[in-house]
């Protein structure tokens, strides 16, 4: 009998989690749909499943009207480099916070987050306004620079976490075998943190590729990434849902497969390094 | 060379007055055991010999140089950690061979080393192993060997056995005084284990609540306790303390006899009269726990095997010898 119930909670459970995964998924997997369908399909009512004309269409006049590469190079440089250089400012200030910690470190990290809880379009005309002055107005490194200062505090939040997990009698140990503080950082520090390190690169990706608010309001075609490329297609002269849809594919593409194959440390580091 | 030199050294933290003013000097090769109760400072003042921690005033002369502004990586001591603090990362060669990778040697001569230092301790088997995959000894033998390898001006040892078992335990315990003689270096070696500290020191560092209350060979300390505190804290079954009319007779606020001082008779005896409440038959020794009456409770040794129970009247007899005595401030007396 007991075994029979746990068997049955364990098809029940198993088919709850298919059908909200389902769920979940069910947008992305629409607006892909969509996209090979031709602008009449997308919005007729009532919507068709799969029994459309299959097209490619969409993804060819995406391709013409606006080029998909110069949007998606400019993706994969803002959001990397504003993520790497993150990563750098950040591997320093959470290693001092975790492992010299100070009466202040905790206002500190508190402040830190603080900004983050600041709505950006509350800053939205000064941040105009520098960036105007300086020139920075629609350029890569403009961008770079804001999406790296606006996800600064979220990369060391998760860093300072995962250090905070390591012994601090293994860096003790190291300074005693003579290591200098950069070598530490190099040699114990940074191999023990790697998973850290790697799920925090990755969320912070994830972060800067996705981010819309400044990228939109700060580039218009040079700096411009793929969520300007998505955002020029839903046009106030109407919508064209089928080239919505093939150009949100195309710049959730990339993101998408690189979530998928590091998908063991995305969830690590969604956890914040509770699972160890 | 390995000479280390305390000159009135302390700690705070915040507020909080750790080390309260310790002086000591190590000759250069002696094996040196800090011990004392839970809380003291031991680990503080060995952190504070090791650079871990910075000294709130004082001197720490390294071979007659001070290094209290020297970071630890320079000042050439090693140390093993009760943690062991093994890199997780790295295999058991890495391991032993990382302070000597710091320190710029070439590979081949860390490999040298490195596999010199794996035979003395029994691990040339295990060189490539991750420390997870290793046992809680072996572990600990790594800790050993990063330290040794390095050939250190001293060693630096907090508590390094505390989690083995006990017969691991002992078997270290010989392992690491057979290695320090060996190689003839300085080591400072903290524990609470009295046993530990009477069989592998030179000298014996007794530390209280911050302050250093004797300094001498195991035996100085136990045949002449500078105070109270060491009297009752070296030597097992502790030291029996009696006060009152008795001790006045010596000339003493309180007088002190080890059990294995007093000499157990029955009843009838001239010594100290009691009710036996417990009798511990370890057939290699007798321990009784005496009701004295107005003496309080007081333990007695008796080596070997001595048939009395619980109830039997006993009277102690303390070897006239081998009393201690001392004064109102818990100091001894001599003379
Ligand atoms: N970083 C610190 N900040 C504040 N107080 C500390 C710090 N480190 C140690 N202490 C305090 O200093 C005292 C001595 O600590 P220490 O670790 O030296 O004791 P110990 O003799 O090694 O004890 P044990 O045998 O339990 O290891 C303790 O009361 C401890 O609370
Ligand atoms: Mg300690």
């Amino acid at each position: 009998m007991a075994r029979m119930a746990t068997r049955q909670r364990v098809v029940i459970s198993t088919i709850g989690a298919w059908l909200f995964g389902f769920l979940i998924f069910f947008p992305i997997l629409w607006m892909v749909l969509a996209s090979f369908k031709t602008e009449l399909e997308a919005f007729a009512i009532p919507p068709s499943f799969l029994f459309f004309h299959w097209t490619l269409e969409n993804y060819a006049t995406v391709q013409e009207r606006s080029d998909y590469f110069h949007h998606a190079m400019n993706s994969i440089i803002i959001a990397g480099g504003s993520t790497l250089i993150a990563l750098l400012i950040a591997i320093p200030a959470a290693w001092s916070m975790a492992f010299s910690p100070t009466k202040r470190t905790k206002d500190i990290l508190l402040w830190m987050l603080s900004t983050k809880m600041m709505p950006p379009v509350g800053v939205l005309v000064p941040i105009y306004l520098i960036f105007k002055t300086f020139g920075l107005l629609d350029s890569r490194i403009g961008l770079v620079f804001i999406l790296c200062l606006g996800n600064l505090p979220i990369v060391i939040w998760m860093l300072f976490t995962y250090f905070k997990e390591i012994p601090r009698d293994i860096l003790e140990a190291a300074r005693m075998d003579g290591a200098t503080i950069g070598r530490e950082l190099v040699y114990v520090l940074t191999p023990m943190a790697i998973p850290g390190l790697a799920s925090t690169l990755l969320l912070n990706l994830i972060l800067a590729w996705n981010e819309a608010f400044w990228t939109l309001n700060l580039s218009t075609s040079n700096a411009a990434p793929l969520t300007t490329f998505i955002a020029s297609y839903s046009s106030p002269e109407g919508l064209f849902w089928a080239k919505l849809s093939a150009a949100s594919t195309l710049a959730i593409a990339p993101i998408l497969v690189l979530g998928w194959f590091s998908q063991k440390q995305l969830v690590r580091g969604l956890t914040f390094g509770a699972v160890k | 060379m390995g000479q280390i030199t305390l000159q009135g050294v302390q700690k705070s933290f915040g507020p909080v007055h750790i080390i309260k003013g310790a002086d000591l000097d190590i000759a250069d090769g002696s094996f040196v055991v800090f011990v004392g109760p839970s809380g003291c400072g031991k680990t503080t003042l060995l952190r504070l010999i090791a650079g871990l921690e910075d000294v709130s005033g004082g001197k720490i002369l390294i071979d007659g140089k001070n290094v209290v502004d020297t970071p630890p990586a320079k000042r050439g001591l090693s140390m093993v950690f009760q943690s062991y603090a093994l890199y997780p990362h790295m295999s058991v060669r890495g391991n032993i061979g990382f302070g000597l990778k710091m320190a710029g040697l070439a590979k081949d001569e860390i490999n040298r080393k490195v596999e010199a230092a794996a035979a003395t301790l029994n691990l040339s088997p295990y060189l490539d192993r991750k420390p997870r995959e290793l046992s809680g000894g072996q572990r600990q033998r790594v800790a050993i060997g990063r330290a040794i390898v390095r050939e250190p001006k001293a060693f630096l040892f907090d508590e390094p056995l505390s989690n083995l078992d006990a017969a691991l335990r002992v078997q270290m315990r010989i392992e690491v005084t057979r290695l320090q003689k060996q190689l003839g270096t300085t080591a400072i070696y903290v524990t609470h284990d009295q046993v530990e500290a009477m069989t592998m020191a030179d000298k014996i560092v007794v530390l209280n609540g911050g302050k250093i209350e004797q300094y001498g060979s195991p035996l100085e300390l136990y045949e002449r306790p500078a105070n109270l505190f060491v009297a009752g804290f070296i030597g097992s079954p502790k030291m029996n303390f009696v006060t009152g009319e008795l001790a006045l007779q010596k000339g003493a606020a309180t007088i002190g006899v080890r059990p294995e001082h007093l000499k157990i008779e029955r009843d009838g005896g001239g010594g100290w009269q009691g009710t036996i409440a417990v009798a511990e038959h370890l057939g290699s020794d007798t321990f009784l726990y005496v009701d004295a009456g107005p003496l309080g409770m007081l333990t007695a040794r008796y080596i070997g095997e001595l048939s009395l129970h619980a109830g039997d009247r006993v009277s102690l007899v303390p070897d006239p010898q081998r009393i201690h005595r001392f004064d109102d401030g818990g100091n001894a007396l001599r003379g």
